[in-house]
């Protein structure tokens, strides 16, 4: 053998090293972070800025628009009562309820779909004509069908939510590379086993971020299921939301809104945070 | 132990045929029907004898890389027979690295062994001796998005070798890779030919490269494909793809392959 072993194996090692010497991460953590975080900090404050600009021209009285600090004074009031995290606490369990509901159900249709040639050609077309069917729509029927009760809120939100899951699950099935199912195959997977290793996982970024849409379905069903349902002996951010309104409370409504935003977009950057990990984790985009 | 892939159960000692690592008998593969049916491979029959290195080279729709997804068993032949030596699949490599993005490269490299439920600490035992033969140890923790083209195609080589095939099936494995790094892995892949007694299907357009490699050099006429000359290559081992005896087999197979190709013309 006269081949120099020793030598290609150190020619591929410094090729490797060449290759990889351009590929490093720039910036500090905090650095990153004040980065992605001013522009944020600036966006509020001009905002409040134009708000409290607009109550100022007297354009409406102070009772019908009041400004950011009586609102943000009614929030401060309302943060030490119970009543207020009572309400928060309903919305957000019937929110974590109904998103779960979505989310078995969306999964269950997704998978038979993608199995299954015949009901593909039936109702493949039919759950993405169900998501342009905006939410409030159905209360009507929930409400005759369920009456008013919490089973109402949670049939609206399945119907908004569980399409966009069912879909991201269909899609990330349908997109997995052939290529990557024939690698699969040939190392040894096959049938429930490719499922494990290669379709479940492949699928990941797309059933996330139908999973991400889903969420946001979900939530605006269930804003809009807490200010028709009323369900009088639980209150529940909607449900203020409407009484308030009920009473003339502008300051109130306003600090309500200002509490139902904050949840949705902790939410929202909890599903994009993820959203992202995956991405990164798979090489779809760079840090 | 043999594996018949497709048609009876005959025992493979039963034929004559019976030593050679990989036997196609009168293989053919037609896709479609009718008029608009596609005859990929037509009486194929080619015999591969163990350890050696056999290079496939046509034009493009020879059905080369069908006749390589036929003996990995990913398809089925419409008629004839194949037979493979040795448990299970073959394994194949592709000019992709086809490595799973939600997997270290470590995790790549294991998945046949976790596949085949290698108990967990003689798995990471050989994924180190793997990584090690494609000259990786130190990337194991790596993403194959961190790694370059040829450093994923060696990635794709030890998951490949993770099989314990006897045969490795190679369809252009090197094709996308540039002259360096395609230079080096061939050396690297002559080694692990001979440390691991492989017998080897090699496809490729690039007849160089078929003549650095190849034991036999095996020329396929285009649709349909069809086996149509072969030539024994008795240079030396170990070969450089610059060298004279091997710029001479290169040339003799171009000129075959463009009298081939020249017959589908006007």
């Amino acid at each position: 053998m006269a081949v120099d072993l020793g030598r290609t194996g150190s020619t591929l090692s410094g090729l490797d090293q060449l290759e990889l010497a351009e590929r490093g991460k720039s910036g500090t953590f905090a650095g990153r972070f004040w980065a992605g975080t001013w522009p944020k900090v600036l966006a509020v404050a001009i905002t409040l800025a134009v708000w409290q600009a607009v109550v100022w021209s007297g354009w409406k009285p102070e009772w019908v628009l009041p400004g950011p600090i009586e609102v943000f004074g009614v929030l401060a009031d309302w943060i030490p009562t119970g009543e207020f995290w009572e309400a928060v606490a309903t919305t957000l369990r019937r929110s974590l309820v109904g998103f779960g509901a979505a989310t078995v159900i969306g999964f269950a249709v997704g998978i038979a779909v993608a199995r299954s040639r015949v009901l593909r050609a039936g109702i493949g077309s039919m759950i993405t004509a169900l998501q342009t069917m905006p939410s409030i729509a159905w209360f009507p029927l929930a409400m005759i069908l369920f009456g008013i009760t919490e089973s109402a809120i949670f049939f609206v939100i399945v119907l908004g939510a569980a399409p966009s899951i069912a879909n991201g699950v269909l899609a990330g099935v349908d997109y997995v590379p052939p290529l990557l199912l024939r690698a699969g195959r040939n190392i040894g997977a096959r049938g429930l086993t490719l499922y494990r290793y290669v379709i479940a996982p492949a699928s990941l970024p797309a059933i996330v971020a139908g999973l991400k849409q889903g969420w946001a379905f979900a939530w605006r069903s269930l804003m809009a299921g807490e200010i028709l349902v009323i369900i009088a002996e639980r209150g529940a951010l909607g449900t203020r939301l409407e009484l308030l309104r009920g009473l003339n409370d502008a300051g109130g409504m306003l600090a309500t809104m200002i509490v139902i935003l904050i949840v949705g977009l902790l939410a929202d950057a909890a599903f994009g945070a993820a959203d992202r990990a995956v991405r990164i984790r798979w090489g779809i985009i760079d840090r | 132990m043999t594996a018949v892939l497709t048609g009876s159960t005959t025992q493979s000692a039963e034929r004559p045929s019976g030593r050679s690592a990989v036997v196609l008998s009168d293989v053919s593969k037609v896709f479609g029907r009718g008029a608009s049916a596609i005859h990929a491979l037509d009486r194929v029959s080619l015999e591969v004898a163990p350890g050696e290195f056999v290079c496939l080279v046509g034009a493009s729709g020879c059905g080369k890389s069908t006749l390589l997804s036929l003996v990995a068993g990913l398809d089925e032949p419409t008629a004839g027979e194949i037979t493979v030596k040795g448990e299970g699949n073959p394994a194949l490599m592709f000019q992709d690295p086809a490595l799973f993005p939600w997997l270290t490269v470590a995790g790549n490299v294991g998945l046949p062994l976790r596949l085949r439920r290698v108990p967990r600490p003689r798995r990471q035992e050989r994924v180190a001796e793997l990584l090690r033969t494609v000259h990786l140890e130190e990337f194991g923790r790596k993403r194959p998005h961190q790694l370059s083209g040829g450093m994923r195609q060696r990635v794709a080589l030890a998951r490949t070798l993770g099989l314990d095939s006897p045969v490795l099936l190679m369809d252009e494995p090197f094709g996308a890779l540039d002259a360096m790094t395609r230079d080096l892995l061939h050396d690297e892949l002559e080694r692990i030919w001979q440390e691991r007694a492989l017998t080897v299907i090699f496809v490729t357009h690039n007849v160089r490269e078929a003549a650095r490699l190849g034991d036999r050099i095996v020329l396929m006429s285009s649709r349909p494909g069809r086996i149509v000359w072969e030539h024994l290559v008795d240079v030396p081992r170990p070969r450089r793809i610059d060298s004279s005896e091997v710029a001479a087999i290169a040339a003799e197979v171009t000129d075959r392959l463009r009298s081939e190709v020249r017959r589908h013309g006007r």
